[in-house]
């Protein structure tokens, strides 16, 4: 006879109340986990899905995720030069916040390396990848735009023509990839009155000097567009990608760069380890700590139940030791009713997780390796929240229940 | 030690405390209950009654003296001879005052849960539980929990959880307390009944004088001294 089964039966709306709410804690527990998960796979979408060997960044800089990085475009010539790279591409990613349809909206640009990256390997959805060296843009599904759909950034109107899923940044922002050109042009758009002025601030530095004021057609160039000085830069773009050939030996290519005084390589692994180790890493401390801290509370609170529940039965444990049940009866009694409510909880958890998570307005990926790893913390805290209890069972003398 | 004894006690006694705080509960106490014998244990509050129980029921061993149940020595002063809980298990069946019902468990599990205690398998077990409720004309109230039953009816079914475990002995503490004077006899004769018809020794302290009748022997009890009491008495009380 399975006496923690009946004792449960006959307290079943407190027992289950209870379940009901340490569940949901469970639930939290679980949530802060795929939270934590859904932080680190959104931040390591846009390095997997460009499917770089090789991340070339800014002499120094940890890389275009870890702080601003800021290369010449034609370095994207020089890295195509270097025996065993295959594949070189401009690297183009910001963050911007914009008004669209009266309402902000937030997203990551990221520029693929047009005509070798149309977007190919990206999720898609829906629509399809860039037919266009401009004003094209393929949006994640997240930011609540769809096919067709007009989008006003810069002087530039483009248009939705793909659909990502699960394609956002490490700061839980949406992705839209636009051409690389295109992704610059949104980074660096000024306004007209803005470019007047630089126009009119050069050409009075350059009215300045002899050569400026000897030469008319220098102060002519100066007041034009800036992409006609060829001493002025182009847009820098962030870091250069790259492949490593089949047959190439990485470390010998890496020894190439390592001779590039005014770049830092990184593979892909260490650029997802940077992210982690940069970014995310806060986060996922912090979120650690309020794990632990749920995990914990969760144990007092079930502590607690089981030793309500415990002294709510003083009388019938006075009763069986009287008539001698052995103390394995009697822990099995208050273990088991506390497992059951783990289990139950657990399952409470999930179900309720399941539903809810969808809902949250950052991914929650709660794995199965996550959820057998928490099924074994809740095994764990059942047995310790039973032993309060167990604790004052043991004490009963079986005279009480006479008394 | 008499093998057809259900209790024998020599010089049983029980102290509480210490120096000035030192109280003789129970005075080298002893008491011969044959096998299928009912004895009544008579006396005062504070007499030292349920002391007695206590120490013989091997939930609070005696200071000193002997006690052996069925014919096995258990106690020797405070020392135990055997593992008393498991002893208690096999040998011993108590009835209180008050029911003292698990709550949680219906009538025939409340029966139950000692046969299973004693290593039945749960179905022997509950067949038995429901012979004996049966037995004791509650087999009707078997799925009712305690709360659902009358004083009569749950002192019916902790009598039949006593006789579970087929017990040499039964230790009954005012088991008529709560109930009116004719179901009051009636718990008695069951007594009487299941004394004779299992052989079961069957010590009941009661205050109950109108039902000493009943009983095969009788003792008193006064400030902790323990006597048979006269024939005389018995039948007075007749």
């Amino acid at each position: 006879m399975n006496l923690a089964v009946r004792d449960i039966r006959h307290s079943l709306g407190r027992f289950v109340l209870t379940t009901i709410g340490v569940g949901m804690l469970l639930m939290i527990v679980m949530g802060m986990g795929g939270i934590y998960r859904g932080l680190v796979d959104d931040a390591l979408v846009v390095i997997r899905g460009v499917g770089a060997d090789l991340w070339i960044v800014q002499r120094d800089t940890r890389g275009p995720f870890a702080e601003v990085s800021r290369l010449p475009r034609n370095l994207v010539d020089r890295v195509a030069a270097v025996p065993g790279v295959a594949e070189p591409r401009e690297f183009v990613f910001h963050t911007i916040q914009r008004e669209h349809r009266g309402k902000p909206l937030r997203m990551g640009v990221l520029g693929l390396a047009w005509p070798a990256d149309k977007g190919e390997r990206l999720p898609l959805v829906a629509g399809r990848g860039l037919a266009q060296n401009h004003y094209e843009t393929i949006a994640d599904e997240s930011l609540g735009l769809s096919l067709g759909e007009q989008l006003r950034l810069g002087k530039d109107t483009y248009t939705v023509v793909g659909l990502t899923r699960a394609m956002v940044s490490s700061g839980g922002d949406g992705i839209a990839c636009f051409t690389s050109r295109d992704a610059q042009a949104i980074q660096f758009d000024e306004a007209g009155e803005s470019t007047r002025l630089e126009r009119q601030a050069r050409r009075a530095r350059a009215g300045e000097i002899d050569f400026g004021r000897t030469q008319p057609s220098v102060l002519e160039r100066a007041a034009g567009s800036s992409r006609a000085i060829a001493a002025l830069p182009g847009p820098a773009v962030s870091a250069v990608i790259a492949r490593v050939m089949p047959a190439a030996d990485l470390d010998g290519v890496l020894r190439t760069f390592d001779g590039w005084s005014d770049v830092t390589v990184y593979t892909a692994a260490q650029e997802e380890e940077l992210l982690l180790r940069g970014t995310v890493d806060r986060a996922r401390r912090q979120i650690l700590l309020f794990r632990v801290l749920l995990t914990v509370i969760s144990a007092v609170i079930m502590a607690l139940i089981i030793y309500t529940l415990t002294l709510d039965k003083l009388h019938p444990i006075a009763l069986l030791k009287l008539i001698g049940a052995p103390n394995h009866v009697i822990v099995g009694l208050i273990m088991q009713q506390s497992l059951i409510m783990g289990a139950l909880a657990y399952g409470v958890g999930y179900l309720a997780g399941k539903r809810l998570f969808p809902m949250f307005p950052r991914r929650v990926l709660v794995t199965n390796d996550d959820l057998l790893r928490l099924g074994g913390v809740v095994l764990a805290i059942s047995v310790l929240a039973s032993l309060l209890g167990i604790w004052k069972a043991m004490r009963v003398a079986p005279n009480e229940a006479i008394g | 030690m008499n093998a057809t004894l259900a209790l024998e006690t020599e010089g049983l006694t029980k102290v509480y405390g210490r120096g000035h705080t030192e109280v003789v509960a129970l005075r080298d106490a002893a008491i011969r209950v044959r096998r299928g014998e009912i004895a009544a244990l008579l006396g005062p509050s504070g007499a030292g009654k349920s002391t007695f129980l206590l120490c013989v029921g091997l939930i609070n061993p005696p200071t000193s003296g002997r006690v052996a149940i069925g014919g096995r020595s258990v106690l020797d002063g405070p020392r135990p001879l055997a593992d008393l809980r498991r002893f208690r298990r096999e040998h011993i069946g108590f009835v209180f005052q008050k029911s003292n019902l698990i709550p949680f468990l219906n009538a025939v599990e409340n029966v139950q849960v000692v046969g299973e205690l004693v290593g039945h398998r749960p179905a022997a077990a509950r067949r038995r539980a429901m012979e004996l409720l049966d037995a004791l004309g509650v087999g009707a109230r078997a799925f009712n929990r305690p709360t659902q039953l009358s004083g009569g009816e749950q002192q019916r079914v902790t009598v039949a959880r006593a006789l579970a475990n087929r017990p040499s002995l039964i230790l009954a503490d005012e088991p008529t307390a709560a109930l009116d004077s004719v179901r009051g006899r009636q718990v008695m004769e069951l007594f009487r009944d299941v004394a004779h018809e299992h052989g079961t020794g069957v010590i009941v302290v009661t205050h109950d004088h109108r039902a000493l009748d009943v009983f095969d022997t009788t003792y008193g009890m006064e400030d902790g001294l323990l006597a048979r009491a006269p024939a005389r008495e018995k039948s007075e009380s007749r």
